[in-house]
């Protein structure tokens, strides 16, 4: 039985694989459908995995088995109960009181983190000594790192207006920008590869067995 | 002869189809050259110490296991090889089903491993950074069981572990949010834990500044390619090394389509212009 399952799971993968590749064809009924189904399968699982995963374990379980040690645990399950006010149009408004929580929170954490680690340790790691490398790539690379990170900011310096000598950075800034636009690209077209290597991967070897 | 866009566009597909999957039928065994990026990550758990007990987050799910799933299995390899012990963790549902995954294939070579004792899954928690803060001060109060349901006080290698700081080192493979910047954020900029890690190629120029002076991250495995140097630095052709013929075979036909297609512009410009 756990062998028909699997090969009905690979065939039903393949099936589904080559559905989705159908619209570099053209839009079709076959695509439709395993978009659909996609969607469907995605919802329900997210569905049971809040309840299983999240709820089950980090409120239900705890309430029943200590009841008294969590009672903490009633205000998240209230706010939460508030945000299903959302539902109804007549009890709408309630659920703006977790919502503010929950946006004050993240961004009360937030800040401090990405305050340390986005900009003092970024800016602390671009005051270095460029002539200290040992190598001289590694200097030109410091070099590189410096001038790209000030012209690249002096590009959104928006306060005064950017001619003449001013203009000069901005343009070596544009160039930094451009290329690290490309780099990102190139990146992007790796991963993207690296999806159809995945889904080739499948359907040549766990499907045809040819590799 | 003139070939509709549609024609063009579907013409393009077929032949990137069949070249990634020719080489995937037949090898080529191209070699790849080391980057610095891969060998700092390397060198992380090289030099750990034997019997180091490091972190390995899954912040990944099926949909990018292509790059994601090579990196896993040769870092767990790589602890294994120095006699270190490895705790999975997951900031994403499915991570934990990656892990178990990575951990069954590389087992298979390492049959002498034991569960509670090598290594351990503690499965999926939500919360993001939050729940890393939370790590930082007790990993026991946030991972009470493992992912089997065994007491934390239960799993013989946890009972050195209290909380992040005595972790050797972390490393986060993250195709997304929660993710490697989290850990970024939380094990090592606020508690000091090496982090290193790996994340989809797409998402790679965006953590790459983080591997600098400060040690933000110890080096980065940034999609396919990083999971194939890492397999050869430690020896061996791996998943990710069979895939990379596919995945150079299919950007040097890319550099081609982009030059006949500035090509093909200047001409419909010139011809205009005249």
């Amino acid at each position: 039985m756990t062998g028909f399952m699997n090969l009905l799971g690979i065939w039903l993968s393949a099936l589904f694989t080559l559905s989705i590749f159908s619209f570099l064809y053209k839009d079709n009924p076959f695509y439709k459908f395993a978009e659909q189904v996609f969607v469907g399968l995605s919802a329900a699982y997210w569905l049971v995995n809040i309840i299983y995963s999240i709820m089950i374990p980090n409120l239900f379980s705890k309430l029943i088995t200590d009841f008294s040690g969590n009672l903490i645990l009633l205000i998240p399950a209230a706010l939460g109960l508030m945000m299903l006010m959302r539902l109804h149009p007549a009890t709408q408004w309630i659920s703006r009181y977790p919502i503010a929580i929950m946006i004050g929170t993240t961004a009360g954490i937030s800040m401090l983190r990405y305050m340390k680690s986005d900009i003092l340790n970024q800016v602390t790691a671009t005051m270095i000594n460029p002539f200290a490398a040992e190598t001289t790539g590694a200097v030109v690379g410091n070099l590189l790192l410096i001038i790209g990170t000030l012209c690249g900011v002096y590009f959104f310096y928006f306060s005064k207006k950017q001619e003449g000598i001013y203009a000069a950075p901005s343009k070596l800034g544009i160039w930094f920008l451009m290329i690290s636009f490309g780099a990102t690209f190139g990146y992007t077209v790796m991963a993207r590869i690296s999806l159809l290597i995945g889904r080739l991967e499948f359907l040549l070897g766990d499907w045809l067995h040819l590799i | 002869m003139k070939i509709s866009a549609g024609l063009e566009r579907r013409l393009i597909y077929s032949i990137l189809f069949i070249a990634v999957a020719l080489p995937l039928l037949i090898p080529i065994g191209w070699k790849t050259d080391i980057s610095g990026y891969t060998q700092i990550a390397y060198d992380l758990v090289e030099h750990a110490p034997e019997g180091t007990i490091a972190l390995i987050s899954f912040d990944y799910d099926p949909s990018t296991m292509t790059e994601m799933q090579p990196m896993a299995e040769a870092q767990i390899e790589h602890a294994f090889k120095r006699n270190q012990r490895v705790i999975a963790t997951a900031l994403w549902p499915m991570g934990v089903q990656m892990a178990e995954e990575a951990f069954g294939k590389v087992l298979l070579d390492y049959p002498d491993k034991k569960y509670g004792v090598d290594y351990v899954n503690l499965g999926y928690k939500v919360g993001g950074m939050v729940t890393i803060q939370a790590m930082g001060r007790n990993l026991r109060e946030v991972y009470p069981t493992d992912q089997g349901g065994t007491p934390y006080e239960d799993i013989p290698m946890l009972n050195e572990v209290r909380r992040l700081k005595d972790i050797g080192w972390i490393s986060s493979l993250s195709s997304g949010t929660p993710g490697l910047k989290e850990w970024v954020m939380v094990a090592r900029d606020a508690y000091g834990v090496p982090v290193t890690g790996g994340c989809t190629a797409i998402s790679a120029p965006g953590f790459f500044p983080y591997v600098n002076e400060q040690r933000q991250l110890y080096g980065l495995l940034g999609g396919l390619k990083a999971a194939s140097e890492y397999e050869s630095l430690l020896g061996r052709i791996g998943s990710a090394t069979t895939k990379m013929d596919a995945q150079s075979v299919a950007h040097m036909l890319i550099l081609v389509f982009i030059a006949i297609g500035n090509v093909k512009v200047y001409v419909t410009r010139r011809r205009k212009a005249q």
